[in-house]
């Protein structure tokens, strides 16, 4: 019984260790962000100064970064996974072409992002370049708008999959009761089963919106790095996590590290936010 | 209800299938797209000569990439030895004792775990490694992978062990077997695929990550077995030779990414596989 004693209590430490653990990253953070908090204070977030030569750090331009190409990718990749949600849990029937399909849609999120990257540089960048002269716009190629697409097609295998899953857990009950009424299938949609899945929907672009956010190395290698407010989402730019990943190694003076890693603390905190936020609603639905 | 009116509703339907089509489809061109070009850009230089000898030196035409394959093998084999078994004591911990409200929180702890962008696990294993050893290390990579590991190996453990019937575990107390014998030997032999799965679907996400190497592993122009120095790795070196000035590093780096698009999605394709047999 004795072995029966230590078994339990290594199960109970091992729950200890994951909670240890995300306050051990959570305090390091914060304690290696101490000397630019202290140097910075609250202006860290809206000084647009970005020049290591004189010490002078703000994260206002990658904040304004991270925030265009996780939105503009959130927006473009809604309709496409929606669709696929929406396919896969009321339209296709046949189970076998359904995995087949889903398969697909969840290798998207297995590509490793750095091949995604490459594609973007080599391919998209330059079919870009000529889509911008042929529009008239400065054409780089590069930039806020192509991270933006390279993000929605990273970001979409996520809110499909959780949005298949939720609309698959509308009860039966309530869609026959709209058909025995005389809805055709997309007034079935539109009036019950969006309106009972909307909250679990949400979650899945929520979480999908975190995804875009953190993500880092296909968007460092198409977005141009450029380490000011992107004066349209046509221009180059930097987000918060492709900043760290260009500059981290590069980092010489004590300030300089501080800085990037309070930008990695404020990375942290959105994340984990928008993480327990979207996991909570999520769970309170499938209950 | 007359007649113009139904007709529209009809016609709304078609329209709202044929978006929904449309769109799913879209959505799934890019995949072929990517592997489309990268097997066409790179498959002619895949040979067994560029798998096996060594980089030239910067700007030198020619050369391979044995030291990041070698590196990328050694830091995911580090990387999963650390994961899988605290993955799968946590995964136990989760399944036993669902219960409690302690359970609930460290549930919600391994989302969010798998929620940290990779970057910042990266700048944790710098903290926590590379700054006191004062040098960026194989190992300090591993550890950065095995947490970005470890969450899929504690879920899918957790998921397979739910599945198991109480009834299992009552026949074996009823014949007054210990506890932790009743854990060991019964539920986890019966879990094992669904902890293999997680396992192979972890391997396979860690073997392409690169934003926790930048400043963990570094990476190393050298062949190096020492887990306590530098190592290259794979999707590292895609990362250096694509965004380098030199064309014949932009065509090895489509070159590494062959190899390392069918290793990843291979392994991704057989996880999934598995898990289609025990998830149903």
């Amino acid at each position: 019984m004795r072995k029966d004693k230590v078994f339990k209590i290594v199960l109970l430490l091992s729950g200890f260790l994951i909670v240890a653990l995300l306050s051990g990253i959570f305090l390091s953070l914060v304690f290696s962000s101490i000397p630019s908090i202290k140097e910075f204070g609250i202006n860290f977030l809206f000084s647009k100064d970005w020049d290591p030569i004189n010490n002078k750090f703000g994260a206002f331009p990658f904040l304004i970064g991270t925030l265009l190409t996780s939105v503009i990718s959130l927006l473009i990749s809604i309709p496409f996974s929606l669709s696929i949600s929406i396919f896969l849990s009321e339209i296709l029937k046949n189970k076998l072409i359904s995995n087949i399909f889903q398969t697909f849609v969840e290798l998207i999120a297995g590509i490793p992002s750095v091949i995604v990257g490459l594609w973007g540089l080599f391919i998209l960048a330059p079919f870009m370049r000529t889509l911008q002269s042929k529009l008239g716009i400065q054409p780089i190629g590069v930039g806020i708008f192509t991270a933006s697409i390279i993000l929605s097609i990273m970001i979409i295998p996520y809110s499909a999959s959780i949005g298949k899953e939720v609309i698959s857990m509308v009860p039966i009950e309530v869609k026959e009761g709209a058909i025995s009424l005389g809805a055709t299938e997309f007034e079935t949609l539109k009036s019950v089963t969006l309106p009972f899945s909307f909250n679990g929907i949400f979650a899945g672009f929520l979480l999908s919106f975190g995804r875009a956010f953190g993500e880092t190395m296909a968007v460092t290698m198409v977005i141009g790095n450029a380490n000011k407010i992107p004066e349209s989402i046509f221009s180059a730019g930097q987000t918060m996590a492709s900043l760290i990943a260009n500059e981290f190694t590069e980092a010489t003076t004590k300030l300089y590290t501080s800085s990037l890693i309070e930008i990695g603390l404020i990375l942290f905190i959105v994340s984990i936010l928008i993480n327990i936020l979207g996991r909570l609603i999520i769970r309170r639905f499938s209950f | 209800m007359n007649e113009k009116t139904i007709k529209r509703r009809i016609f709304n339907n078609k329209l709202y299938k044929i978006f929904v089509f449309l769109f799913s489809f879209l959505s799934i061109i890019p995949l072929f797209l990517i592997i489309y070009f990268v097997l066409i850009r790179g498959l002619k230089y895949v040979n067994l000569k560029f798998i096996f000898s060594m980089p030239k030196p910067m700007g030198e035409i020619g050369g391979g990439i044995f030291n990041a394959i070698v590196g990328s093998f050694i830091i995911v084999g580090v990387a999963a030895l650390i994961a899988i078994p605290i993955g799968i004591i946590v995964g136990i911990f989760l399944s036993e004792y669902k219960e409690k409200k302690y359970t609930e929180i460290v549930k919600i702890l391994v989302d969010t775990l798998q929620g940290i962008p990779s970057i910042v696990i990266g700048i944790i294993a710098y903290l926590w490694i590379v700054k006191p050893l004062k040098q960026f290390s194989a190992i300090s990579g591993s550890i950065a992978l095995s947490f970005i590991m470890l969450p899929l190996v504690i879920k899918s453990t957790e998921e397979v062990l739910n599945l198991i019937p109480i009834e299992i575990k009552e026949a074996a107390y009823a014949m007054g077997v210990p506890y932790h014998r009743i854990v060991l030997k019964i539920l986890l032999p019966s879990g094992s695929v669904g902890i293999l799965t997680g396992t192979l679907i972890g391997i396979s996400r860690i073997l392409g990550e690169t934003a926790p190497l930048l400043f963990t592993a570094f990476g190393n122009q050298f062949l190096n077995l020492n887990l306590l120095k530098p190592m290259s790795t794979i999707p590292y070196l895609i990362y250096v030779y694509a965004t380098s000035p030199y064309k014949d590093w932009h065509n090895q780096a489509f070159a590494a990414s062959t190899i390392l698009i069918i290793i990843v999605l291979s392994i991704n394709l057989f996880g999934r596989f598995m898990e289609k047999k025990w998830k149903m």
